[in-house]
Protein backbone atom coordinates (compact mmCIF):
# COMPACT_ATOMS: atom_id res chain seq x y z
CA UNK A 1 0.00 0.00 0.00
CA UNK A 2 2.38 2.28 1.11
CA UNK A 3 4.83 1.14 -1.66
CA UNK A 4 2.17 1.88 -4.35
CA UNK A 5 1.37 5.53 -2.84
CA UNK A 6 5.16 5.89 -3.14
CA UNK A 7 4.94 5.03 -6.71
CA UNK A 8 2.43 7.64 -7.22
CA UNK A 9 3.39 10.36 -6.10
CA UNK A 10 7.14 9.36 -7.97
CA UNK A 11 5.21 9.60 -10.52
CA UNK A 12 3.15 12.56 -10.34
CA UNK A 13 6.72 14.73 -9.31
CA UNK A 14 8.43 13.30 -12.12
CA UNK A 15 5.92 14.70 -13.87
CA UNK A 16 5.78 18.53 -12.27
CA UNK A 17 9.36 18.51 -12.30
CA UNK A 18 10.40 20.27 -15.22
CA UNK A 19 8.03 23.37 -14.59
CA UNK A 20 10.29 23.40 -11.25
CA UNK A 21 13.88 23.51 -12.99
CA UNK A 22 13.48 26.98 -14.60
CA UNK A 23 13.22 28.82 -11.72
CA UNK A 24 16.51 29.63 -9.99
CA UNK A 25 17.41 27.83 -6.50
CA UNK A 26 19.32 29.37 -3.99
CA UNK A 27 22.95 27.44 -3.40
CA UNK A 28 22.13 24.92 -0.06
CA UNK A 29 22.98 26.46 3.21
CA UNK A 30 22.48 30.41 1.82
CA UNK A 31 23.68 32.79 3.65
CA UNK A 32 25.27 29.91 6.36
CA UNK A 33 27.89 28.37 3.46
CA UNK A 34 30.48 29.41 4.47
CA UNK A 35 30.35 28.44 7.93
CA UNK A 36 28.63 24.94 6.92
CA UNK A 37 31.72 24.21 5.37
CA UNK A 38 33.64 24.71 8.41
CA UNK A 39 31.57 23.42 11.10
CA UNK A 40 31.22 19.92 8.81
CA UNK A 41 35.16 19.77 8.19
CA UNK A 42 35.38 20.08 12.01
CA UNK A 43 33.11 17.31 12.59
CA UNK A 44 35.24 14.40 11.73
CA UNK A 45 37.19 12.52 14.40
CA UNK A 46 40.70 13.51 14.75
CA UNK A 47 41.72 10.33 14.62
CA UNK A 48 40.83 9.95 11.10
CA UNK A 49 44.55 9.51 8.94
CA UNK A 50 45.12 12.89 7.05
CA UNK A 51 45.03 10.65 3.68
CA UNK A 52 41.49 9.55 4.58
CA UNK A 53 40.65 13.46 5.70
CA UNK A 54 41.78 14.45 1.35
CA UNK A 55 38.54 12.75 0.51
CA UNK A 56 36.51 15.62 1.20
CA UNK A 57 38.16 17.95 -0.69
CA UNK A 58 35.95 18.70 -3.19
CA UNK A 59 37.36 19.65 -7.36
CA UNK A 60 35.62 22.30 -9.07
CA UNK A 61 33.14 19.90 -10.24
CA UNK A 62 32.04 18.76 -7.09
CA UNK A 63 31.23 22.62 -6.07
CA UNK A 64 29.69 23.99 -8.85
CA UNK A 65 27.46 20.61 -8.41
CA UNK A 66 26.92 21.20 -5.50
CA UNK A 67 26.07 25.17 -5.65
CA UNK A 68 22.98 24.09 -8.08
CA UNK A 69 22.13 21.37 -6.65
CA UNK A 70 23.42 19.08 -9.43
CA UNK A 71 21.02 20.99 -11.86
CA UNK A 72 23.83 23.81 -13.54
CA UNK A 73 22.81 26.25 -15.95
CA UNK A 74 24.00 24.74 -19.23
CA UNK A 75 26.66 26.99 -20.26
CA UNK A 76 27.63 26.30 -16.71
CA UNK A 77 27.39 22.21 -17.69
CA UNK A 78 29.21 22.84 -20.80
CA UNK A 79 31.72 24.46 -19.51
CA UNK A 80 32.71 21.34 -16.69
CA UNK A 81 32.19 18.61 -19.32
CA UNK A 82 35.15 20.21 -21.51
CA UNK A 83 36.94 20.53 -18.19
CA UNK A 84 36.53 16.66 -17.51
CA UNK A 85 36.56 15.46 -21.25
CA UNK A 86 40.42 16.78 -20.53
CA UNK A 87 41.39 14.29 -17.78
CA UNK A 88 40.26 10.67 -19.83
CA UNK A 89 43.14 8.78 -20.14
CA UNK A 90 43.90 5.67 -22.04
CA UNK A 91 45.42 2.31 -21.27
CA UNK A 92 48.57 1.95 -22.82
CA UNK A 93 48.17 -0.36 -25.57
CA UNK A 94 45.37 1.63 -26.46
CA UNK A 95 43.07 -0.86 -26.77
CA UNK A 96 39.67 0.10 -25.22
CA UNK A 97 37.44 -2.78 -25.26
CA UNK A 98 38.77 -6.07 -22.87
CA UNK A 99 37.53 -9.19 -21.39
CA UNK A 100 33.74 -9.06 -20.53
CA UNK A 101 34.21 -12.37 -18.07
CA UNK A 102 36.04 -9.78 -15.98
CA UNK A 103 33.80 -6.59 -16.28
CA UNK A 104 30.78 -9.15 -15.22
CA UNK A 105 32.60 -9.47 -11.89
CA UNK A 106 33.42 -5.87 -11.66
CA UNK A 107 30.23 -5.25 -12.31
CA UNK A 108 28.75 -6.88 -9.28
CA UNK A 109 31.39 -5.91 -6.86
CA UNK A 110 30.31 -3.31 -4.32
CA UNK A 111 32.33 -3.40 -1.92
CA UNK A 112 35.74 -1.75 -1.25
CA UNK A 113 36.83 2.17 -0.45
CA UNK A 114 35.03 2.14 2.84
CA UNK A 115 37.01 3.77 5.98
CA UNK A 116 36.08 4.79 9.20
CA UNK A 117 36.63 3.14 12.70
CA UNK A 118 33.68 1.47 12.53
CA UNK A 119 33.08 -0.87 9.85
CA UNK A 120 36.03 -0.25 7.58
CA UNK A 121 37.10 -2.42 4.61
CA UNK A 122 40.09 -4.26 4.82
CA UNK A 123 43.20 -3.11 3.27
CA UNK A 124 43.36 -4.01 -0.33
CA UNK A 125 39.72 -5.32 -0.64
CA UNK A 126 38.70 -5.31 -4.16
CA UNK A 127 37.00 -2.21 -5.82
CA UNK A 128 34.60 -2.96 -7.92
CA UNK A 129 32.19 -0.86 -10.33
CA UNK A 130 29.04 -1.56 -8.53
CA UNK A 131 26.96 -1.01 -11.84
CA UNK A 132 24.31 -3.03 -10.77
CA UNK A 133 23.49 -0.76 -7.55
CA UNK A 134 21.71 1.86 -10.30
CA UNK A 135 21.49 -0.06 -13.43
CA UNK A 136 19.95 -3.40 -15.23
CA UNK A 137 22.55 -5.34 -16.84
CA UNK A 138 22.37 -8.82 -17.43
CA UNK A 139 19.41 -10.44 -17.28
CA UNK A 140 19.97 -13.36 -14.80
CA UNK A 141 20.63 -10.48 -12.38
CA UNK A 142 17.35 -9.15 -10.41
CA UNK A 143 18.46 -7.47 -7.63
CA UNK A 144 19.41 -4.01 -9.73
CA UNK A 145 19.34 -0.29 -8.70
CA UNK A 146 17.14 2.32 -11.16
CA UNK A 147 19.13 5.14 -10.22
CA UNK A 148 20.49 4.98 -13.97
CA UNK A 149 19.16 3.99 -16.85
CA UNK A 150 19.02 0.16 -17.47
CA UNK A 151 21.94 -0.66 -19.83
CA UNK A 152 20.08 -4.47 -20.76
CA UNK A 153 21.27 -4.81 -24.54
CA UNK A 154 23.36 -2.02 -24.94
CA UNK A 155 25.51 -3.83 -26.75
CA UNK A 156 22.85 -4.90 -29.03
CA UNK A 157 20.95 -1.62 -29.39
CA UNK A 158 24.04 0.51 -29.70
CA UNK A 159 26.24 -1.94 -31.82
CA UNK A 160 30.25 -2.42 -31.16
CA UNK A 161 31.66 0.83 -33.44
CA UNK A 162 34.89 1.99 -32.48
CA UNK A 163 32.93 4.92 -32.10
CA UNK A 164 30.50 3.35 -29.35
CA UNK A 165 33.55 1.58 -27.28
CA UNK A 166 35.50 4.93 -27.46
CA UNK A 167 32.00 6.30 -25.88
CA UNK A 168 31.66 3.94 -23.24
CA UNK A 169 34.96 3.73 -22.08
CA UNK A 170 35.32 7.82 -22.04
CA UNK A 171 31.79 7.50 -20.07
CA UNK A 172 32.75 5.27 -17.39
CA UNK A 173 36.31 7.25 -16.97
CA UNK A 174 34.53 10.40 -16.28
CA UNK A 175 30.86 10.36 -16.62
CA UNK A 176 30.77 13.88 -16.47
CA UNK A 177 32.60 14.43 -19.60
CA UNK A 178 29.26 13.99 -21.16
CA UNK A 179 26.68 15.18 -18.48
CA UNK A 180 27.83 17.44 -15.95
CA UNK A 181 27.00 16.52 -12.24
CA UNK A 182 25.46 13.50 -13.44
CA UNK A 183 24.93 10.75 -10.15
CA UNK A 184 27.42 8.62 -11.68
CA UNK A 185 31.17 8.60 -10.06
CA UNK A 186 34.11 9.52 -12.32
CA UNK A 187 35.46 5.90 -11.97
CA UNK A 188 38.55 6.41 -13.93
CA UNK A 189 39.45 9.56 -12.74
CA UNK A 190 39.38 9.08 -8.96
CA UNK A 191 41.50 5.53 -10.11
CA UNK A 192 38.19 3.63 -8.63
CA UNK A 193 38.91 1.64 -11.04
CA UNK A 194 41.70 1.37 -13.67
CA UNK A 195 41.78 1.81 -17.05
CA UNK A 196 42.14 -1.66 -18.30
CA UNK A 197 39.18 -2.67 -15.71
CA UNK A 198 37.62 -0.28 -17.10
CA UNK A 199 38.14 -1.99 -20.48
CA UNK A 200 36.49 -4.83 -19.47
CA UNK A 201 33.64 -3.29 -18.12
CA UNK A 202 33.46 -1.90 -22.01
CA UNK A 203 33.76 -5.34 -23.03
CA UNK A 204 30.61 -6.30 -20.46
CA UNK A 205 28.42 -3.63 -22.25
CA UNK A 206 29.50 -4.31 -25.95
CA UNK A 207 30.21 -7.39 -26.36
CA UNK A 208 27.90 -9.77 -27.81
CA UNK A 209 29.16 -12.54 -25.80
CA UNK A 210 28.56 -11.13 -22.88
CA UNK A 211 25.16 -11.74 -20.81
CA UNK A 212 24.23 -8.21 -21.31
CA UNK A 213 23.26 -8.62 -25.18
CA UNK A 214 22.63 -12.58 -24.31
CA UNK A 215 19.08 -12.79 -23.64
CA UNK B 1 5.42 -6.24 29.78
CA UNK B 2 4.70 -10.12 29.98
CA UNK B 3 2.80 -9.72 27.06
CA UNK B 4 4.73 -7.69 25.16
CA UNK B 5 7.83 -9.71 25.28
CA UNK B 6 6.05 -12.99 24.56
CA UNK B 7 5.17 -11.10 21.33
CA UNK B 8 8.37 -10.15 20.89
CA UNK B 9 9.90 -13.98 21.07
CA UNK B 10 6.76 -14.56 18.34
CA UNK B 11 8.20 -11.88 16.05
CA UNK B 12 11.56 -13.08 16.72
CA UNK B 13 10.53 -16.64 15.01
CA UNK B 14 7.96 -14.91 12.32
CA UNK B 15 11.46 -12.80 11.29
CA UNK B 16 13.84 -15.71 11.17
CA UNK B 17 10.96 -17.51 9.12
CA UNK B 18 10.75 -14.42 6.33
CA UNK B 19 14.39 -13.90 6.49
CA UNK B 20 15.12 -16.47 3.70
CA UNK B 21 12.61 -14.90 1.62
CA UNK B 22 14.14 -11.39 1.22
CA UNK B 23 16.03 -12.04 -1.70
CA UNK B 24 13.20 -12.90 -4.25
CA UNK B 25 12.48 -10.18 -6.96
CA UNK B 26 11.44 -6.34 -7.02
CA UNK B 27 7.68 -5.69 -6.26
CA UNK B 28 7.65 -8.99 -4.74
CA UNK B 29 10.06 -8.13 -1.99
CA UNK B 30 8.58 -4.92 -1.32
CA UNK B 31 5.10 -7.19 -0.51
CA UNK B 32 7.20 -9.43 1.83
CA UNK B 33 8.66 -6.54 3.24
CA UNK B 34 5.72 -5.01 3.82
CA UNK B 35 4.22 -8.30 5.08
CA UNK B 36 7.13 -8.84 7.30
CA UNK B 37 7.12 -5.63 8.87
CA UNK B 38 3.24 -6.45 9.59
CA UNK B 39 3.95 -9.85 10.72
CA UNK B 40 6.24 -7.86 13.72
CA UNK B 41 4.67 -5.06 14.11
CA UNK B 42 3.33 -6.90 17.21
CA UNK B 43 7.00 -8.09 18.19
CA UNK B 44 10.08 -5.54 17.41
CA UNK B 45 12.57 -6.94 19.02
CA UNK B 46 13.18 -3.00 19.34
CA UNK B 47 10.60 -3.58 22.07
CA UNK B 48 12.97 -5.05 24.63
CA UNK B 49 15.39 -2.32 24.01
CA UNK B 50 12.39 0.12 25.15
CA UNK B 51 11.08 -1.82 28.16
CA UNK B 52 15.26 -1.48 28.80
CA UNK B 53 15.36 1.85 28.45
CA UNK B 54 12.98 2.53 30.99
CA UNK B 55 14.29 0.66 33.94
CA UNK B 56 17.94 2.21 32.80
CA UNK B 57 15.89 6.03 32.81
CA UNK B 58 14.45 5.13 36.19
CA UNK B 59 17.97 3.57 37.48
CA UNK B 60 19.82 5.36 40.40
CA UNK B 61 23.32 5.58 38.40
CA UNK B 62 26.76 7.16 37.99
CA UNK B 63 28.90 9.14 40.46
CA UNK B 64 25.85 11.02 41.76
CA UNK B 65 23.96 8.46 42.13
CA UNK B 66 20.89 9.99 40.57
CA UNK B 67 18.35 8.86 37.99
CA UNK B 68 17.82 10.40 34.27
CA UNK B 69 14.06 11.30 35.66
CA UNK B 70 14.83 14.81 35.86
CA UNK B 71 16.40 15.16 32.44
CA UNK B 72 14.79 17.89 30.28
CA UNK B 73 14.61 16.78 27.08
CA UNK B 74 12.93 20.55 25.78
CA UNK B 75 9.50 19.94 27.17
CA UNK B 76 10.46 20.60 30.73
CA UNK B 77 12.61 18.47 33.45
CA UNK B 78 11.10 14.81 33.34
CA UNK B 79 8.46 15.45 30.32
CA UNK B 80 8.82 12.82 27.67
CA UNK B 81 5.93 12.71 25.86
CA UNK B 82 6.52 14.06 22.18
CA UNK B 83 10.41 15.18 23.38
CA UNK B 84 11.90 12.90 20.56
CA UNK B 85 9.52 14.54 17.87
CA UNK B 86 10.11 18.36 18.67
CA UNK B 87 14.18 17.46 18.87
CA UNK B 88 16.76 18.69 17.66
CA UNK B 89 16.15 21.49 19.03
CA UNK B 90 18.00 25.06 20.62
CA UNK B 91 18.47 24.65 24.31
CA UNK B 92 19.31 27.95 26.70
CA UNK B 93 21.04 26.06 29.25
CA UNK B 94 24.05 24.99 27.25
CA UNK B 95 23.40 27.84 24.22
CA UNK B 96 23.27 24.98 21.60
CA UNK B 97 20.89 23.24 18.93
CA UNK B 98 20.81 19.24 20.60
CA UNK B 99 19.25 16.52 19.29
CA UNK B 100 18.59 13.82 20.82
CA UNK B 101 21.24 12.13 22.04
CA UNK B 102 23.98 14.85 22.55
CA UNK B 103 20.55 15.84 25.04
CA UNK B 104 20.98 12.80 26.95
CA UNK B 105 24.21 12.45 27.15
CA UNK B 106 24.40 15.75 28.46
CA UNK B 107 21.94 14.86 31.15
CA UNK B 108 24.19 11.56 31.61
CA UNK B 109 27.18 14.07 32.34
CA UNK B 110 24.99 16.88 34.55
CA UNK B 111 22.61 14.59 36.81
CA UNK B 112 24.35 11.67 36.94
CA UNK B 113 28.14 12.66 37.51
CA UNK B 114 29.47 11.09 34.07
CA UNK B 115 32.33 11.98 31.94
CA UNK B 116 31.77 12.77 28.20
CA UNK B 117 33.97 9.52 27.57
CA UNK B 118 32.10 7.47 29.91
CA UNK B 119 28.57 8.16 28.99
CA UNK B 120 29.26 7.75 24.90
CA UNK B 121 31.80 4.93 25.21
CA UNK B 122 29.29 2.15 24.49
CA UNK B 123 27.21 4.62 21.91
CA UNK B 124 26.50 1.87 19.66
CA UNK B 125 26.29 -1.85 20.51
CA UNK B 126 28.95 -4.27 19.63
CA UNK B 127 28.28 -8.81 19.50
CA UNK B 128 28.08 -8.84 23.65
CA UNK B 129 27.97 -5.76 24.30
CA UNK B 130 24.56 -3.83 24.64
CA UNK B 131 24.69 0.03 24.58
CA UNK B 132 22.67 2.12 27.27
CA UNK B 133 22.24 4.95 24.42
CA UNK B 134 20.57 2.24 22.34
CA UNK B 135 18.32 1.22 24.68
CA UNK B 136 17.47 4.67 26.31
CA UNK B 137 17.04 6.32 23.15
CA UNK B 138 14.30 3.54 21.86
CA UNK B 139 12.38 4.45 25.16
CA UNK B 140 12.53 8.17 24.28
CA UNK B 141 11.43 7.62 20.88
CA UNK B 142 8.63 5.60 21.56
CA UNK B 143 7.37 8.70 23.73
CA UNK B 144 6.62 9.72 20.55
CA UNK B 145 4.96 7.56 18.63
CA UNK B 146 1.79 8.53 17.47
CA UNK B 147 3.12 12.53 17.76
CA UNK B 148 3.72 14.77 15.26
CA UNK B 149 7.26 15.62 14.33
CA UNK B 150 7.50 19.18 14.95
CA UNK B 151 11.12 20.73 14.24
CA UNK B 152 9.52 24.08 12.55
CA UNK B 153 13.42 25.72 13.22
CA UNK B 154 11.99 28.73 13.88
CA UNK B 155 14.72 29.85 16.51
CA UNK B 156 17.67 31.34 14.62
CA UNK B 157 20.08 29.16 15.76
CA UNK B 158 17.54 26.25 15.06
CA UNK B 159 16.88 27.85 11.44
CA UNK B 160 21.05 27.93 10.76
CA UNK B 161 21.48 24.39 11.83
CA UNK B 162 19.07 23.05 9.40
CA UNK B 163 19.99 25.39 6.53
CA UNK B 164 23.81 23.83 7.29
CA UNK B 165 22.29 20.39 6.87
CA UNK B 166 21.12 21.57 3.74
CA UNK B 167 24.51 22.48 2.32
CA UNK B 168 25.84 19.28 4.33
CA UNK B 169 23.09 17.44 2.25
CA UNK B 170 24.13 18.50 -1.12
CA UNK B 171 27.80 18.45 -0.82
CA UNK B 172 29.79 16.18 -3.60
CA UNK B 173 33.09 14.85 -2.35
CA UNK B 174 34.94 11.62 -1.89
CA UNK B 175 36.30 8.93 -4.67
CA UNK B 176 32.47 8.00 -5.44
CA UNK B 177 31.36 12.13 -6.03
CA UNK B 178 28.59 11.49 -3.50
CA UNK B 179 26.46 13.47 -1.62
CA UNK B 180 23.11 12.38 0.02
CA UNK B 181 21.15 13.94 -2.78
CA UNK B 182 22.60 11.46 -5.20
CA UNK B 183 20.64 8.56 -3.73
CA UNK B 184 17.92 10.67 -1.68
CA UNK B 185 17.20 13.69 -4.18
CA UNK B 186 14.93 11.96 -6.40
CA UNK B 187 11.29 10.07 -6.52
CA UNK B 188 10.83 6.35 -7.15
CA UNK B 189 14.56 5.19 -7.11
CA UNK B 190 15.83 1.83 -5.63
CA UNK B 191 19.94 0.89 -4.81
CA UNK B 192 20.02 -2.52 -5.98
CA UNK B 193 16.31 -3.44 -4.77
CA UNK B 194 16.56 -1.14 -1.97
CA UNK B 195 14.06 1.64 -2.07
CA UNK B 196 15.20 5.24 -1.48
CA UNK B 197 13.40 7.88 -0.32
CA UNK B 198 13.33 11.43 -1.82
CA UNK B 199 14.76 13.43 1.65
CA UNK B 200 13.40 16.65 0.24
CA UNK B 201 10.04 16.07 0.28
CA UNK B 202 7.86 16.23 3.26
CA UNK B 203 6.97 13.26 2.59
CA UNK B 204 10.30 11.48 1.88
CA UNK B 205 11.93 12.92 4.70
CA UNK B 206 8.61 12.03 6.99
CA UNK B 207 8.36 8.63 5.57
CA UNK B 208 12.36 7.85 6.73
CA UNK B 209 12.15 9.83 10.32
CA UNK B 210 9.12 8.62 11.19
CA UNK B 211 10.30 5.18 12.03
CA UNK B 212 13.71 6.23 13.80
CA UNK B 213 15.33 4.76 16.20
CA UNK B 214 14.49 1.76 14.41
CA UNK B 215 15.40 -1.97 14.87
CA UNK B 216 18.14 -3.47 11.72
CA UNK B 217 17.50 -6.59 10.81
CA UNK B 218 20.30 -7.23 9.43
CA UNK B 219 22.68 -5.56 12.24
CA UNK B 220 20.71 -7.40 14.79
CA UNK B 221 19.84 -4.40 17.20
CA UNK B 222 18.61 -1.09 17.08
CA UNK B 223 20.24 2.10 15.25
CA UNK B 224 19.67 5.72 16.17
CA UNK B 225 19.84 8.34 14.29
CA UNK B 226 23.62 9.14 14.85
CA UNK B 227 24.32 5.79 13.47
CA UNK B 228 22.24 5.86 10.96
CA UNK B 229 24.25 8.91 9.24
CA UNK B 230 27.34 8.22 10.38
CA UNK B 231 26.59 5.27 8.30
CA UNK B 232 25.62 7.09 5.54
CA UNK B 233 28.91 9.02 5.55
CA UNK B 234 31.02 5.68 5.55
CA UNK B 235 28.76 4.57 2.82
CA UNK B 236 29.90 7.96 0.94
CA UNK B 237 33.49 6.28 1.52
CA UNK B 238 34.20 9.73 3.60
CA UNK B 239 36.46 9.44 6.95
CA UNK B 240 34.22 9.20 9.89
CA UNK B 241 32.52 11.85 12.23
CA UNK B 242 32.61 12.43 15.46
CA UNK B 243 29.69 10.97 17.81
CA UNK B 244 27.32 13.80 18.36
CA UNK B 245 29.09 16.18 15.77
CA UNK B 246 27.87 19.57 14.78
CA UNK B 247 27.05 18.01 10.70
CA UNK B 248 24.97 15.09 11.99
CA UNK B 249 22.59 17.07 14.19
CA UNK B 250 22.34 20.04 11.21
CA UNK B 251 21.45 17.00 8.63
CA UNK B 252 18.80 15.56 11.60
CA UNK B 253 17.65 19.51 12.16
CA UNK B 254 17.16 19.55 8.30
CA UNK B 255 15.76 16.52 7.80
CA UNK B 256 13.16 16.55 10.95
CA UNK B 257 12.34 20.13 9.76
CA UNK B 258 11.80 18.87 6.07
CA UNK B 259 9.28 16.06 7.75
CA UNK B 260 7.57 18.14 10.36
CA UNK B 261 3.84 17.58 10.77
CA UNK B 262 4.84 13.32 9.95
CA UNK B 263 3.22 11.24 12.33
CA UNK B 264 5.97 9.32 14.42
CA UNK B 265 5.89 5.33 14.17
CA UNK B 266 8.09 4.26 16.20
CA UNK B 267 10.72 1.99 16.96
CA UNK B 268 10.47 0.94 13.58
CA UNK B 269 11.57 -2.12 12.36
CA UNK B 270 14.18 -2.28 8.91
CA UNK B 271 16.20 -4.59 6.87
Amino acid sequence: MNFKFALFFGLTVAIATPALAQKAVEAPGGKYAKDAEQMFRASFKAENPKYWMTRLEQDETMKTCQQYRDNPPRKVGEKLEKLNAATIRYPVDGKLIGDWKEGEKLAAVGTGGHIGFIQPDKAGRVRGGNCYACHELAKKEVAYGTIGPSLRNFGKIRGNSEENIKYVYDKIYNSNAFTACTNMPRFGLHNWVTPEQITHLVAFLIDPESPVNKD
Amino acid sequence: MIRRLMKTLVGAAVLVAFAGGVAAQDSKVADELAKYREALADGNPADLFEVKGESLWMEKRGPKNASLEQCDLGQGPGKLDGAYAALPKYFKDTGKVMDVESRLVHCMMTLQGFTLAEATKQWYSKPGKDSDIEALVTFIGAKSNGKPINVPATHPEEAKMAKMGEYIFFRRSGPQDFSCSICHGQEGKRIRLQDLGNLTTKEGAGFAMKTWPSYRVSQGTVWTMQRRLIDCMRQARWPEPNYLADSIIALETYLQKTATGTVMETPGIKR
